[in-house]
C-alpha cells in the first residue's frame, strides 16, 4: 500500500522520539496538562490556607508532609507553593503547553507543509521540555524545599541562601529548570518562524494566513526576542550565587554579617526579568487570542471581522509588548521620568486590544452561533480578557499603581487577563482540535458542564479578589491574621476559596472527557466543524506527512463562511462554507487582496 | 474546619454524580450524538448566555455594594485626594465600558444562536467601525494619561524647593521595620550596612564619625507631625522589601545597595481619622469579628485603628508580619515625642552636644571605605 519508501516505525520512534509535528503536539500537551494538574492542585492547596488560616488539613499532611506538621501549612511552604504555581502555570502550562501544542499541530497543517522546517529540532524541543519539568518537579521533593521566592524570583531574596530556605539548592534547580526551559523554547520558536517563511502552500500568502498562523508566528518572535534576555538573567544570578560576582547584589547584611558584594543591582535584575516578563504575557495571551479568532470564526459562521485590523492588531501588540516592561517597576526605585514613560506605552496597548475585543463582538453580531464547547470557551475568554483587560488601565498607570502595585487587584488583573483567558483559548483550542489530534470527539456534554461551572467559579474567584486589593491587602502573605484591619476580608477569602475548589473540580470533567474520549470517544469525520482551513483536508487517521497524495492549493482566504453570490445564493450549493481550496468562482471577489 | 470542607466536597461530588447521569441520560436519548452542537445545545446554551449576562450583572453591582465598603477610605495624604479622584475616575469608566461590551458579547451570543438553515451574515470589513473603536479609546487614554501622568509628576517631585520637607530614613530588614528622625539639622548622617556593628547596638549601620549623624534619632514606630510635608528615604539591609502606607497612598520599594524616596504630607491625624465615619463603621465590623473570635476562645484583642507601613514586596518566611505603626499627630504632640527620644549620639554613649570634630577622630575611615560610605 505504501509507494514510500518508509522507514519501519518502532514503538519508541513513533510514540516517544517522534520527529512527527502532530505526535510532538501531543506530548506538548499531556506534558502541559499533568504540570496543569500540579500547578493548581498546588493553588487549590494555598487557597485554603489563605481561607482558614493555620487550620489543620489532613490534606496538607498528606501533600506537604514535614512542611504541614500536624497538618498546618508552614509559612515557608506557602511561599514555595505560590513561586512554583506561578513557575508552572505561566511557563509550563501556558507558554510550552499552550504554543508548544498548538504551534507544533496547527502550523503545518494550516499552511499546508508535511512536516515542521526541522524535525529533529523539534523533538529536541520538546524533550528539553520534559527534562525542565521533570527538574521543575524534583525540585519539590528536596530537603529544603523548592523555590520560593516568588515566580519573579528577585534577588537578593532568591540569591541568598540565608534570606529563605527555597534559595538554595531548590533556587539552583530553579535555574537550572528555566535554563532549559528557554533553550526549548527557543529552539520551537526558531522552528515555527522558519517553517512559516518558508514552508506555505502554494497560494498561502501571508495574507490568507489563518489568524491562528498570525498569532503563533509573532508569538515565537516575541519568544525569540524575549527569552534570551532572561536566559542572560539567569545565567547572571547562578554566577552571583555560586561564583560570588555581584551583578544584582550590593550592600547587604544578613545573617549577622556583611557580605562581600558591591556594586550590583537588583533594580537591574528586574529590568531583565521584566524585559522578557511582559512580553511572556503577549507570549501566553496571543496563541489564545489566535486560537479564538479561528474558532469564533467558524462557528460564528461568518467571516472574523476586520482580518486586516486583527492582524495589526497583533502586530502592534507584539511591538508595544516589548517596550512596557517597566510598568512591573514603577515602584521599585526607578527614575521617575521612566515611569512617565512606561505609563504612555503600556495605555497604548489598550488601543489594539479594544480593536480586538470590538472585533469579536461583532463577528457574532447577526451570526449563527453553534454552541460547541470550544465556541463557548471562546466567548468565555472574550469575556475574561474584556474584564481582566479594563483593570489594566488601573494598574498601567504610574500614578494608580502606587497604591494597588502588588496588591490582591494586581492578583485578580493578571489571572483574569492572562491567566484565565489563555487557559479558556486552551480549552477552546483543545476541544476544537480534538477530533484532528486523537481522530475522535470529546463529549459535548461534559463541557458544556466544564464551561459553565468554570465561568462561573473563575469570576467567583477573581472579581472579588479586587475588592481586597483595594482594601490593601499585600498579595504573598501567608496569612493576613497578623493584620486585625484585614479581619473583614476574612469572609470574602473564603468565598474565593469555595469559588476555587468549585474551579478546581470543574477540571474534573475535562480531564476526565479528555483521557476518556481517547479511547472511546466517538470517531471523528474529516472535517467536524465545517471549517474552511486547509488542516481539516487530512484524513483523519495521522499519517506521516499529513497529506497522502500531492498538497493541496490556497486559492482563497480562510474565511469564506456563509459566502453568496450576487444572487444570494451560497457560493458552494448546500454548504455555508467555502474551504481554501476552492478556486474563486466566476465573478467572485476574493477578501483582502 | 475540616469536617465543614468535606461536607462541601461531599455535596460537590453528589452533584457531579447527579449531573453526569443526567448528562448520560440525555445523551442515551438523542439519537443524533455527533458531538457537535444541535439546535437544541444552541438554543439551552444561547438563553444560558442570557441567563449568565444576567447573573453577571447582579454579581457585579451586588459585589460593589457587598465589597465595596472594604476598599480603603479617606486618604491621609494630601496627594490623597487627587489619587482617589483618578482612581474613581478611572473606576467608572471601566464599569461604563465593562456592562457595554459585556453585554454586547453575551446578548449577541444569545440573541444569534445557531439554528439549522440561518443564514449568517457575510460582512467582514468595515473600515469606518474600526476607525471609531480606534479614535474612542485613543482620545479616552489620551485624557487619563495626561492626567495620570500630570499627578504622577507632582506625587514623585520630591525636591519642591518652595518646601522644606522633614527627612526620615525608612530602614527595612527581615522582618521589621525601622525610623530614622534628621534631627535637627535635617540631614541623616551617612550610612552602609558594612558599619552595622550589633555588638555597640550601631544597628543601622550609621557613620559614627559622621556629625550629621549624632542627631539622628531612630525609632520603632513612624511618628509624623500633620500638615508637615515629609521625604522618606528607603534603605534594606538585606532584600528587597517594599514600604507600603495604604492610607497614606505611598509605597516604594527598599532597595539594598540603594536609597529610594518617595514624600507626602499627611493631612488626617490618627485621632481624626479614628472618628471618620467610614473608619468608625469598619472598626466597629472588625470588632465584632474579633469579639466572635474571643468567644470561640482566640486570641483577638479589642481592634483600635492606626494607619500602618506594611512590606508589600516577597522578602521570606515572616513577609506576612513585617509592619510597622504610623501615628499622624499635631506637631506639638510630635514635638513632645521626639524629645523622649533617644538620639544616636547619645545611644552611642557618646555626649549629645559633642560636635562632629572628636567623633572624627575616633574612627579612622580609608578611601575605599568614604566611598563606600559615599553611596549615601
Amino acid at each position: 500500500m505504501s509507494e514510500h519508501a518508509h522507514h519501519k516505525e518502532t514503538f519508541v520512534t513513533k510514540y516517544i522520539f517522534s520527529q512527527d509535528h502532530k505526535m510532538i503536539s501531543k506530548q506538548f500537551l499531556i506534558t502541559g496538562l499533568l504540570m496543569g494538574i500540579i500547578g493548581i492542585a498546588m493553588s487549590l492547596l494555598f487557597r485554603m490556607q489563605l481561607a482558614w488560616p493555620g487550620e489543620s488539613f489532613k490534606i496538607f499532611e498528606v501533600l506537604l508532609g514535614k512542611w504541614a506538621p500536624d497538618g498546618v501549612m508552614d509559612a515557608n511552604i506557602y511561599l514555595a507553593l505560590v513561586t512554583i504555581h506561578g513557575t508552572i502555570m505561566v511557563f509550563f502550562v501556558l507558554t510550552q503547553g499552550l504554543s508548544g501544542t498548538f504551534s507544533n499541530l496547527l502550523i503545518p497543517l494550516q499552511i499546508g507543509a508535511r512536516d515542521m522546517a526541522s524535525g529533529f529540532m523539534n523533538m529536541l524541543s520538546y524533550w528539553m521540555f520534559f527534562l525542565s519539568a521533570i527538574i521543575m518537579v524534583g525540585s519539590l521533593f528536596i530537603e529544603a524545599g523548592p523555590a520560593a521566592a516568588g515566580w519573579t524570583i528577585y534577588p537578593p531574596l532568591s540569591a541568598l541562601p540565608q534570606a529563605q530556605p527555597g534559595s538554595g539548592l531548590g533556587m539552583t534547580l530553579w535555574l537550572v529548570s528555566m535554563a532549559i526551559f528557554i533553550a526549548s523554547s527557543l529552539m520551537g520558536s526558531l522552528n515555527y518562524i522558519v517553517t512559516v517563511l518558508n514552508l506555505r502552500t502554494k497560494g498561502m500568502s501571508m495574507t490568507r494566513l489563518p489568524l491562528t498562523m498570525w498569532a503563533l508566528f509573532i508569538t515565537a518572535v516575541i519568544g525569540v526576542v524575549s527569552f534570551p534576555v532572561l536566559l542572560s538573567a539567569a545565567l547572571l544570578l547562578i554566577m552571583d550565587r555560586s561564583f560570588g560576582t555581584s551583578f544584582f547584589l550590593s550592600d547587604i547584611f544578613i545573617g549577622g554579617e556583611a557580605l562581600h558584594y558591591q556594586g550590583g543591582s537588583p533594580v537591574l535584575y528586574e529590568h531583565l526579568f521584566w524585559f522578557l516578563g511582559h512580553p511572556e504575557v503577549y507570549i501566553v495571551l496571543l496563541p489564545a487570542l489566535g486560537i479564538t479568532s479561528e474558532v469564533i470564526a467558524t462557528n460564528s459562521r461568518k467571516p472574523i471581522f476586520g482580518y486586516r485590523a486583527m492582524i495589526a492588531s497583533i502586530l502592534a501588540i507584539a511591538f508595544l509588548s516589548t517596550i512596557v516592561w517597566g510598568h512591573h517597576m514603577f515602584v521599585s526605585g526607578m527614575n521617575p521620568f521612566l515611569g512617565s514613560v512606561f505609563t504612555f506605552t503600556t495605555l497604548l496597548i489598550a488601543i489594539p486590544s479594544a480593536v480586538k475585543g470590538f472585533n469579536y463582538i461583532t463577528t457574532l453580531w447577526k451570526g449563527n452561533l453553534q454552541m460547541n464547547p470550544a465556541m463557548l470557551f471562546s466567548i468565555g475568554m472574550v469575556s475574561t480578557f474584556i474584564t481582566g483587560g479594563l483593570t489594566g488601565i488601573i494598574l498601567g498607570d504610574s500614578t494608580l499603581d502606587i497604591n494597588v502595585h502588588d496588591t490582591y487587584f494586581v492578583v485578580a488583573h493578571f489571572h483574569l487577563v492572562m491567566g484565565i483567558s489563555s487557559l479558556y483559548g486552551m480549552f477552546a483550542g483543545i476541544y476544537h482540535w480534538y477530533p484532528k489530534m486523537f481522530g475522535r470527539m470529546m463529549s459535548k456534554n461534559l463541557g458544556y458542564v466544564h464551561f459553565w461551572l468554570t465561568l462561573i467559579a473563575a469570576y467567583g474567584v477573581f472579581f472579588p479578589m479586587h475588592f481586597i486589593g483595594l482594601a490593601g491587602l499585600p498579595r504573598r502573605y501567608y496569612s493576613n491574621s497578623a493584620f486585625p484591619l484585614f479581619d473583614e476580608l476574612q469572609d470574602t477569602n473564603v468565598v474565593i476559596t469555595i469559588f476555587a475548589l468549585l474551579a478546581g473540580f470543574a477540571q474534573l470533567f475535562f480531564l476526565w472527557n479528555f483521557f476518556r474520549s481517547m479511547f472511546y470517544g466517538k470517531k471523528a469525520t474529516q472535517n467536524p466543524w465545517k471549517s474552511n482551513t486547509l488542516e481539516w483536508t487530512t484524513p483523519v487517521e495521522h499519517l506521516h506527512g499529513n497529506w497522502p497524495g500531492e498538497i493541496p492549493h490556497v486559492h482563497r482566504w480562510p474565511y469564506d463562511y456563509s459566502k453568496t453570490n450576487e444572487d444570494g445564493e451560497y457560493v458552494i450549493p448546500g454548504q455555508d462554507f467555502v474551504p481554501q481550496t476552492i478556486p474563486l468562482q466566476d465573478g467572485e471577489e476574493e477578501m483582502n487582496h | 474546619m475540616t469536617t465543614f470542607l468535606a461536607i462541601i466536597v461531599l455535596v460537590l461530588v453528589a452533584i457531579a454524580i447527579w449531573q453526569m447521569s443526567k448528562i448520560f441520560e440525555l445523551s442515551q436519548a438523542h439519537t443524533d450524538n455527533s458531538e457537535v452542537a444541535n439546535d437544541k445545545d444552541n438554543k439551552l446554551n444561547g438563553y444560558l448566555m442570557f441567563g449568565f449576562l444576567a447573573a453577571f450583572y447582579i454579581f457585579m453591582i451586588y459585589g460593589v455594594f457587598k465589597w465595596g465598603p472594604l476598599v480603603l477610605g479617606t486618604p491621609a495624604s494630601e496627594h490623597g485626594d487627587d489619587y482617589d479622584f483618578l482612581m474613581t475616575m478611572s473606576m467608572v469608566l471601566i464599569f461604563f465600558v465593562q456592562f457595554l461590551t459585556q453585554g454586547l458579547l453575551f446578548f449577541f451570543a444569545y440573541k444569534y444562536k445557531g439554528q439549522k438553515g440561518k443564514k449568517a451574515l457575510f460582512y467582514a470589513d468595515n473600515d469606518k467601525l474600526e476607525m471609531i473603536w480606534t479614535i474612542i479609546p485613543v482620545i479616552t487614554l489620551a485624557g487619563l494619561i495626561l492626567y495620570g501622568l500630570f499627578t504622577w509628576t507632582t506625587i514623585m517631585d520630591v525636591n519642591s524647593e518652595d518646601e522644606d520637607p522633614m527627612v526620615i530614613e525608612l530602614y527595612a530588614q527581615q522582618f521589621n521595620w525601622k525610623a530614622r528622625y534628621a534631627g535637627q539639622d535635617n540631614t541623616l548622617g551617612e550610612a552602609n550596612v558594612r558599619l552595622i556593628d550589633i555588638a555597640s547596638s550601631n544597628i543601622l549601620g550609621i557613620n559614627e564619625a559622621d556629625p550629621n549623624a549624632d542627631d539622628d534619632v531612630i525609632a520603632t514606630e513612624l511618628h509624623l507631625p500633620v500638615g508637615k510635608k515629609v521625604l522618606f528615604k528607603m534603605r534594606s539591609q538585606d532584600v528587597i522589601h517594599s514600604a507600603y502606607m495604604p492610607h497614606f497612598r505611598a509605597q516604594m520599594n527598599c532597595v539594598p545597595g540603594m536609597i529610594t524616596q518617595f514624600s507626602f504630607t499627611p493631612t488626617v491625624t490618627t485621632e481624626e481619622m479614628r472618628a471618620d465615619g467610614g473608619i468608625v463603621e469598619k472598626v466597629e465590623r472588625i470588632n465584632d469579628i474579633r469579639a466572635e473570635k474571643r468567644a470561640n476562645g482566640e486570641d483577638a484583642d479589642p481592634y483600635e485603628f492606626d494607619y500602618l507601613l506594611l512590606c508589600n514586596k516577597i522578602c521570606g518566611q515572616s513577609h506576612y508580619n513585617m509592619q510597622m505603626k504610623i501615628i499622624v499627630e499635631s506637631e506639638e504632640d510630635f514635638n513632645a515625642w521626639m524629645k523622649e527620644q533617644k538620639t544616636f549620639a547619645a545611644s552611642m554613649g557618646k555626649d549629645d552636644s559633642s560636635n562632629g570634630e572628636m567623633a572624627q577622630s575616633e574612627v579612622f575611615i580609608s578611601d575605599d571605605e568614604a566611598s563606600i560610605i559615599g553611596v549615601n
